[in-house]
């Protein structure tokens, strides 16, 4: 075998006179190696495209506080309380953020800092997601190796490399908090599988580490810490109850949970939320289980033990009834809240919490996403389900569970996509490994003389092997065919995701970007050109009241108060935004005073075609201030159940404020060559109310493509 | 019900006696569980005498007990040379991870101690 091996090297190698195992060491290093660099380049696009900038919303929060955790120190960032958002509430921030990514990407730079390297704190956020992402393939290799072997290992850290459905969420410059939470999230997993197979104290330790920074970085942690309570009791029914599992569960819950306390936002819930109490239930039952097995290890004799199980049992469960349904009853256990309650029924959030319901990324998943968000993986998935099936064991029940469950959640909401990633990584590598193993033993065994075949094989497989010598030749040539298709295969899915990661998901969306008429590319740079008109031309004190989505951007780069902003936290200052936004300009100007609201700031995006503006997020407006408002009702601004805002749209569309802001100036404007002035390129219509007045608000700043428009509240009139 | 009692002394006895053939170093791991747990009971039963406030103090005091205890049961299996799937598992090494998540645990206590 060894000699057999060294013959396809290349002569320098070849000199070296390496062992087979130094050479299978070099191989599986180099790849790695490899796999590692090519998982961080493969996220570069858009700094390579654009610059360097931090993309999208959330990100811009997470900006904001790592900065100021930078200039002034942890103590200052775990007690601040943020004024300028939020106006006139503020928002208690360190206790109710994740702080896992802040703090990561601190400590980073202040390393890089300590080796010489004077790095902008702007840059290690953007690179974050990257790094990470490629630490993510180290710990898809060692699991991968866990579970399977070292070849399913290396395949599930090459797919996990690419997958789109990660790269969506942790490319560079989106510096949000599933960048850290994915590669946290599998750290937990593979650290939590290797404490159950070996048994040892210091794996189950390591695994409460790796779940207390899973709790630190992401809200998800939830996915964590009920599927291992129900991987547990999976365990526990199919009777593969061991003294390992024992020791691994018990000590990563009691240290996790009391590790998981110490974030603020996460508080007491590992007590009293009806989320967290299956680990709890669990626990409880593997005290029981291992009380049972000592007790039958001491005990030594059938009856006796019998009639002992019978009075354990009827009392346990009487008691566990007991407490579950007073913890319940009396409110001391809260029930599953909003988020996740809607996972469980996804109709709940469209009728009772419009606010959850509006978000794109909670909708549920169509089979596009999937094939986009997958590719090959899709039906690599059930292959290796099959293959796990065969080789059942501690370690194969758990990625089972763990693909399974998160294949589930991701059909029921677009982002968990994220979460059932690793996992569909890790089943295909699987399929993959195991299959491309299998053929290519069967190639090899041609190559040798039939007897040397039968003198490897055993005595049983001797005779089946000369039976089938006849049908050797085509056994060889459909081995490499499917060889063949294999590698076609893989080939075609990194294709496919490096393309899906250059045009899909390196968008940075604070930029834009279009094809011009000649065809050259058109930079729409509008969003901070306003920010930047803001923090520049208003008082430091000015408050700006915008749609909710807007509100970390302002805060973040035009440093100025907003009245809401991205974490949606109080429902009914929203909604009182949204009561504005969709009121006549009188009524609005009154709820306007009350907030003390300087400029008013929307997103239009007729003129350029742009279809994320606020005339389209305008009914979620309405609803959410309906929500809590009942004036304002919804039929009002539709006509026969449709959104218009031509000639024909609901009067109260026509003159409501946020029309009014949108619109105004826009009938003077010709858009289109061959269209009538006022024409908008989104809703493709000529607009109703071309010849709009505002009385108490004046403009204060168009951008140059008419995608941000910002008005200035004018103050009360003097009393004549 | 003659025969359930009977049981149950017959139960009694038997575990009494097996147990007695435990080694003297299970033993005292055991003797140190039900100390732990008596504590984290007593812990309990103040709370319910003088109520939760703060309860992260609470938590903390029944958390470390009902922590060591358990961490303590862990021992006992990786120590107990009976046990087949932890032969060849040193008892210094299991000594040494007892004493680590000990350690961690009794400092993450004291910084949520309040």
């Amino acid at each position: 075998m060894a000699t057999a091996a060294l013959d396809f090297l290349p002569a320098p190698l070849r000199s070296l006179r390496l062992k087979t195992k130094q050479q299978e060491l070099l191989l599986r290093v180099s790849a790695l190696a490899l796999i590692y660099v090519l998982a961080f380049a493969v996220r570069l696009f858009s700094v390579l495209r654009y610059e360097s900038m931090i993309h999208e919303f959330d990100p811009y929060f997470n900006y904001r506080t790592t900065l100021f955790l930078s200039e002034n120190g942890f103590s200052e960032f775990w007690n601040w309380f943020d004024s300028e958002s939020w106006y006139p509430l503020g928002r208690v921030v360190g206790g109710t953020l994740f702080p896992g990514l802040m703090v990561t990407a601190a400590l980073l730079h202040r390393l890089l800092r300590a080796l010489s390297l004077a790095v902008h704190i702007r840059e290690v956020c953007v690179l974050t997601a990257p790094f990470f992402a490629a630490n993510t393939t180290l710990v898809a290799y060692a699991f991968g190796r866990e579970i399977w072997d070292s070849g399913a290992g290396l395949v599930a850290a090459a797919l996990i490399a690419i997958v789109p459905g990660y790269i969506s969420r942790s490319v560079a410059g989106s510096y949000d908090n599933e960048g850290v939470a994915i590669f946290a999230l599998l750290l937990t997993f593979y650290l939590f599988v290797r404490a159950v197979n070996t048994g040892s104290l210091a794996w189950a330790l390591a695994s409460a580490f790796g779940y207390f920074y899973m709790v630190s970085a992401w809200g998800g942690y939830v996915f964590i810490i009920n599927l291992v309570p129900l991987y547990v009791l999976v365990l526990l029914v199919t009777g593969r109850y061991s003294q390992r599992l024992y020791v691994a569960y018990n000590c990563m819950y009691v240290l996790g949970m009391l590790l998981a306390m110490q974030i603020r936002f996460v508080g007491f819930q590992h007590v009293q939320s009806g989320e967290h109490m299956a680990a709890m239930g669990v626990f409880f039952l593997l005290q029981v289980f291992f009380f049972l097995d000592w007790v039958k290890y001491l005990l030594n004799d059938a009856r006796l033990f019998k009639s002992f199980l019978r009075i354990t049992l009827t009392c346990v469960i009487t008691v566990g009834t007991l407490a579950l349904v007073i913890g319940t009853a009396s409110g001391y256990i809260s029930p599953w809240t909003g988020r996740f309650y809607s996972l469980l029924d996804p109709t709940y959030a469209k009728d009772h919490i419009p606010i959850i319901a509006s978000v794109s990324e909670h909708q549920p998943t169509a089979w596009s996403s999937f094939m986009f968000d997958f590719h090959i993986l899709l039906f690599l998935f059930p292959a290796g389900l099959y293959f796990c099936f065969k080789r059942l064991s501690d370690a194969t029940i758990f990625i089972v569970m763990y693909g399974l469950t998160s294949m589930y959640f991701a059909g029921v909401m677009v982002r968990l996509i994220l979460v059932a990633a690793p996992a569909v990584c890790l089943i295909s590598a699987i399929a993959a490994s195991a299959t491309i193993k299998n053929l290519t033993t069967l190639i090899r065994t041609k190559s040798k003389s039939p007897q040397v075949t039968s003198g490897k094989t055993t005595g049983s497989k001797a005779a089946a092997k000369g039976a089938v010598d006849q049908s050797l030749p085509f056994q060889h040539n459909a081995a490499i065919a499917l060889l063949l298709g294999a590698f076609y295969l893989l080939s075609r899915y990194a294709i496919h995701c490096t393309w899906v990661t250059s045009e899909a998901y390196s968008s940075p969306s604070i930029v834009l970007a279009a094809r011009g008429h000649n065809g050259g590319r058109v930079i729409f740079d509008d969003y901070r050109e306003a920010y930047y008109w803001l923090r520049q031309n208003t008082p430091p004190d000015a408050k700006i009241m915008s749609w909710w989505d807007y509100g970390y951007q302002i805060t973040a780069m035009g440093n100025r108060t907003v009245i809401v902003d991205n974490n949606t936290w109080n429902n009914t200052h929203i909604a009182t935004v949204g009561r504005a936004m969709s009121s006549y300009e009188d009524e609005a100007y009154e709820i306007m005073q009350s907030l003390d609201v300087n400029y008013v700031l929307v997103v239009f995006g007729g003129v350029t075609g742009y279809s994320s503006d606020d005339i389209n997020k305008f009914l979620w407006m309405v609803r959410i201030g309906g929500g809590v408002f009942p004036v304002i009702k919804e039929p009002d601004y539709l006509v026969n159940g449709e959104y218009r805002v031509d000639k024909g749209a609901a009067p109260k569309m026509l003159n409501c404020l946020m029309y009014k802001l949108c619109y105004y100036r826009f009938g003077e404007l010709t858009t289109e060559y061959g269209k009538p002035p006022g024409y908008d390129r989104v809703r493709g219509v000529e607009i109703g109310n071309k010849d709009i007045k505002l009385e108490y608000l004046e403009e204060a700043y168009t951008t140059s493509n008419w995608i941000v428009r910002i008005y200035k509240v004018k103050p009360p009139k003097n009393r004549s | 019900m003659p025969r359930a009692t009977s049981d149950a002394k017959l139960l009694i006895q038997s575990l009494t006696k097996a147990y007695a053939a435990t080694p003297t170093n299970l033993k005292i791991i055991d003797l140190y569980v039900i100390c732990a747990v008596a504590t984290a009971l007593m812990q309990v039963a103040y709370m319910g005498l003088v109520g939760s406030f703060p309860f992260n103090s609470f938590l903390s005091g029944v958390l470390s007990c009902i922590g060591t205890a358990v961490l303590a049961v862990c021992l006992r299996i990786q120590v107990n040379k009976d046990n087949k799937e932890f032969k060849d598992l040193p008892p210094e090494r299991a000594f040494a991870d007892f004493i680590l998540c000990n350690l961690v645990l009794h400092l993450v206590m004291m910084n949520f101690l309040g």
